[in-house]
Parts: structure tokens; sequence; C-alpha cells
């Protein structure tokens, strides 16, 4: 059993890391669930298995070790309201940019003096703009 | 004086709660958190008064013993930090309200605020990781909200990127904890103190470099730290202020803890940490002198003041934690108020860009002023703050024979006098022919409004009396490394409870 549970964390942190790397923003966000779950699982291996705790008549040495699984709710808690405000803020960016992809950061292309080539306007009236100060 | 522990967590709580709750009656949400955090402000030097006088106080939430409760502990650290947190909090919300900026187009402003505020004070106040982590995500979901409101394309952008990288760091957390749980079998900090002894010397060296990790990352050391710059800029002004003032030094404190009361002497990796400082200052500051935008500029600077940070908990010695605490203190107040004169520099000047400001000391010259005080106590100049805080660190790392160290801390210190100076003659001591407002530019305002430079004056005076009272504040500061480092009484007065 810890066996298969340390394998199922291994494979989801394998998978997510994947996902991770891409550019793709939807992505990204399947990978960070898959990449937290992984973690959950870890923290509910961590503990002692055993029968239900807190049952009358049950043997207190029988029981199972309740506090990773408390732990484990409350940081599944926390992934799913923080995977929430990324999915509201990915659509947001699907409405600002119409693309899925990661946008690169205009400022450290400036600093770094490449040639900008991307055609939104924005970032074109940035760069000559930039090329003027120059 | 136990009954003080809960309040800086529990009652902005509450007042987030009634914030959201008044909606939009504006004038009383502003109420509400101004009394909340002035409240929790009281508190804080409540506490720090009475663990200095007495000694550390502790509270368990709902009377379990320490092992199975949430504990909250209080020693001269983290009440020292909790003081120049609330006072840096509190000086950023009044500037937010007289700014005509997000907290003014934004109802939830103050509700996120003030969870931040709680997240902030939960973490520095709390005894077990597990707490930790939860105080941290109460922190950083905040900040996320706040990064992000307005919503605007530059925004969104850095703002995912902070928020993927952050909640990668608090995978690697959760993982750690389930780690240590599986090898102790408890995640209360006193208790792992005593049970990591028993564990194999590289599982413990295993875990001192994750947790490492995990605070590296938003402490933004290297090679952790590219997020920082690139996603502080583009918050509004008063939130960049107070993210760039506590939120890394909020992980700066996590890394200190850990390091510091979990791991034993032998398994502290030293070199690891210097290599890491030495390289986060010289980044940082090489970092800030290619930048042109001013807030850009500053936030790498902060990356170089971690390095010097991580430095001195790398020495492991009294006198360089007495440092670290000196330095953190100082640096929370004086890169708050150097954000908020930042902000304030856009407000009037009407951009964000050096090369396109100018002749700000003709136009405002007690800003001017604010800037420069605030500007040469970040390089360290004598008399101000900085120097003493440097001046400690680098008399620490001599004593500790770490010459090349010292030698790089020094040189970083004369590039970061460098990249204010460039701060300084283009935008504010130059002539200024450049007129900022163009058709596109937002309009220029004659001078900052009184309710934004009130606050940031405040917090320089605050920076200043930090440099006149240094001698009180140091000993203090090396009253608090004792404690740290002697890991058994806290250890006894938690677990004896």
């Amino acid at each position: 059993m810890t066996v298969l549970l340390a394998a199922a964390a291994a494979t989801l942190f394998a998978i997510g890391t994947y996902l991770l790397l891409q550019r793709k923003l939807s992505r990204i966000i399947i990978g960070l669930g898959l990449l937290t779950h992984g973690a959950n699982i870890l923290l509910i291996s961590a503990g002692v298995r055993g029968e239900p705790p807190i049952i009358e008549g049950a043997e207190t040495s029988s029981f199972a070790d309740p506090l990773p699984q408390a732990l484990a709710l409350t940081a599944i808690v926390i992934t799913f309201g923080v995977t929430t405000l990324l999915l509201a803020l990915a659509f947001r960016s699907w409405l600002l940019t119409d693309d899925d992809e990661v946008q690169d950061d205009l400022a450290d292309r400036h600093v770094a003096g490449h040639d900008a080539t991307r055609d939104e306007t924005e970032d074109q009236q940035e760069l000559i703009a930039w090329e003027e100060r120059r | 004086m136990r009954w003080l522990l809960p309040v800086p967590i529990v009652l902005p709580l509450l007042g987030a709660g009634l914030t959201v709750l008044v909606g939009r009656a504006r004038a009383v949400q502003r109420s509400v958190g101004l009394v909340t955090l002035t409240l929790s402000t009281i508190a804080a030097v409540a506490l720090l008064i009475s663990v200095d006088r007495d000694t550390t106080l502790l509270d368990t939430a709902g009377g379990h013993h320490a092992r199975m409760g949430i504990v909250l502990v209080a020693d001269r650290f983290a009440s020292v930090l909790l003081v120049v947190a609330e006072v840096a909090l509190l000086a950023v919300l009044v500037y937010a309200i007289g700014e005509p900026g997000a907290e003014r187009k934004h109802v939830g402003f103050q509700s996120a605020y003030l969870i931040l505020s709680a997240g902030v004070a939960g973490s520095l106040l709390t005894g077990d990781l597990f707490s930790l982590f939860v105080s941290f995500e109460m922190m950083l979901t905040a900040s996320y909200v706040l990064l992000t409101l307005g919503g605007q394309r530059e925004q969104v952008r850095a703002g995912m990127t902070y928020i993927i990288v952050s909640l990668i760091a608090s995978t690697l957390f959760v993982t750690a904890l389930a780690l240590l749980y599986s090898a102790t079998g408890t995640v209360n900090m006193a208790d792992l103190a005593g049970r990591i002894g028993t564990l194999p010397h590289g599982t413990r060296t295993a875990f001192a470099v994750l947790l490492i990790v995990v605070f590296g990352i938003k402490a933004a050391i290297f090679p952790l730290f590219f997020w920082l710059p690139d996603s502080y800029p583009t918050a509004p002004s008063p939130i960049t202020a107070v993210f760039a003032g506590l939120l890394t030094k909020i992980g700066v404190y996590a890394m200190v803890r850990t390091q510091l009361l979990l791991f034993p002497a032998d398994s502290r990796p030293v070199t690891l940490l210097l290599v890491l400082a030495a390289l986060t200052m010289v980044v940082g500051v090489l970092g800030a002198i290619a930048q042109d935008d001013i807030r850009r500029l500053l936030s790498f600077t902060i990356v170089s003041q971690i390095g010097f940070m991580v430095m001195g908990l790398g020495f492991f010695t009294r006198a360089a934690i007495a440092a670290l605490i000196f330095s953190m203190v100082h640096h929370i107040i004086v890169k708050t108020s150097l954000f908020l004169v930042a902000g304030m520099v856009e407000e009037v000047g009407g951009d964000n860009r050096l090369s396109r400001l100018g002749g700000l000391v003709r136009r405002a010259p007690f800003l001017s002023a604010l800037f420069l005080l605030a500007a040469l106590s970040l390089a360290g100049v004598p008399p101000f703050s900085g120097f003493i805080s440097k001046l400690s660190l680098l008399e620490a790392g001599i004593a500790q024979r770490q010459y090349a160290m010292v030698t790089i801390a020094l040189v970083v210190g004369l590039l970061t006098l460098f990249a204010m100076a460039q701060v300084w003659t283009s935008a504010f001591w130059s002539r200024g022919e450049a007129t900022p407002a163009t058709a596109s530019g937002p309009s220029v305002a004659p001078n900052a409004p009184r309710a934004m430079l009130l606050p940031t004056a405040a917090l320089v005076a605050v920076s200043l009396s930090i440099a006149l009272a240094a001698g009180p504040i140091y000993r203090f500061c090396e009253r608090a490394a004792t404690d740290l480092l002697d890991r058994g009484s806290l250890v006894t007065r938690v677990l004896e409870r």
C-alpha cells in the first residue's frame, strides 16, 4: 500500500513537472493541480494506517493517525481556492491577449536590447518609444 | 499578557469580514481598516515590551497540548519583526487611502489588505510548521489578489508568474512537511527540534536544504529570485511597497527560524548559504544598475539586500544573527518608504522611467529629501541605519575570517550606492528639460497629496530614529540572537505546557 501511494505520488510529480514546463497556461494550471495532488498523497501516506479513530470501544493502539489527513484536507482546500483564482486569471489573460501562451516580459526585452518582433500594437508603441529614447 | 498573542491575527481577520459586509460604504470600510491595524500595532508593541521584560510568551489554541494543538509563540525575534511589520502596514494603508489609485477604485482592497496583515502576523507568531504553511498561504493568496487588482494586461502576465512560482514553493513546502512528518511524527517546531537530532546526518541536511529552497523562493534568493523584479513593479504602488518591505522578509524570517531552531549545528549547510548569499547580492545589484524603470530598479535592490541577510544567517554566530535581525528591521522600514516615494515620483513626475523623469528636486523638494534620506540609508552611508546594519554584518564576517564574503559585500554596497545615485541624478537632480506630460501620459500633479507624503515621512522618521537609537536596538537584537541560538530553552518552554 505504501509503495502504491509512493508510486502514485511520484507519477503525479513527474507528469505535473512536465506540464509545468509547457508554454500554454491551461497546461501549466493542470500541471500545478497534479503536482499539488502528488504532495497531498505524500502527506496522507506519512500517517500510520489503521482503524477509524474516535469510535467507541475500539482499541486505541489500532487507530489510524488522523493528523496527516487533517493536514491534507487543509492543503486541498487551499489549493482549490488558489487554483480557482489562477483559472480566473488565465481567463482574463485570454480575454486580453486572445491567446493561451505565457507572455514575455516587455521590460526584460528592453533591458536586454532585443528586437521584439511581436505584432501587438501596444508592444510596438513601447518599442518605438524605447528606440527614441536610445 | 498571553491573551494578546492571537490579537494581531484574529483582529485583522474579523476586520476583513466586516469590510466585506459593509461593502461599498467606503468611509466605514476605511475606518475599520485603520482601527484594526492601529489596534494590532498597539498589541504588537505591548507584546514586544512584555516579551523583552519577562520571557517568551506562548499560547495554545483550545488549550490542547503543544504537540496536538496550534501553538502561538512570541519570542524577541518574532515580536520585534511583528512591531515593524504592523507599523509598515499601517503607514502603507494611510498612503493607499490618500492615493488616487488602487484603494479608491477597488472595493476588495481593504479586505485583501487586512487578510494579508493577518497572514504576516500569523507567519511570525506561529509555533508549528503547518500553521506556518497556512499563514503563508493566507498572506500569499491576499497578495495574489492585491497584485492583480485592476486586471491590466501587464498585471495579469506578471501575476500569473508570481502565483505559479509561489504555488510551486507551497507544493514543495507541503512535500517537506509530509517527509518531515513521516520521519519524525510531528510538525510542531519545538518538538521537531528535539526529534530531528535522532535522524541520520544526511537526512537532516536534506531537510535543511529542502526548507532553504522552499523559503528561498519566497525570500527571492539566487537563483530563485527571477519572479520578483518581474511581478512587483506591476502592482499599484502602495501594494508594491508593502510586498517589497514585508513579504520577502517573512521568507527570510522563516528561513532563519527553521535553520536555527530545527537543525543542530552539524547539519547546517553553511557553504551553500554563503555561496547563495554572495550570488544573490551580486546579481541583484547588477540587475538594479541595468534598469530604467525606477520600481524595477528598487525591486532588484531588494534581491541584493536579501543576499546580505542570508550572509548573516550563513555565518551562524551570535553577532551575525544580531546583525541580521537589525538589518531586517532596518530594511522593512527603508524599503517600504523607498517604494512609497517611487509611487509619488510617478504621481508627480508622470512617469516611472528614469530617462523620462527629471528636475524633481525643484518641483517637489520635500519628496526629493525623503528619497535622498531613504536611499542613503539603503546604500549604507553613515550615519543612517543601513550603515549600522552593514557595519555589524561585516564585523561579524571579519570575526569569522570570511574575508571573501566581506569583500563581496563591500563592493555590492558601493554598487548599491551607485544605483541609488543613478536614480538621484537622473530623476531628481538633473535639469528636467523633458516635459513628461505627453499626449498618452497621465496628468502631472503639482505635488503629491499630503495623505501620501505624511505616512512616507513618518516611515523615514522611524528609519532615522532607528539610527539614533541604534545602541539600545542593537543590544535588543543581541538578546534576541542569544534566544535564537539557545535552542533548548524555547523547546522546553513550549513542550512543558
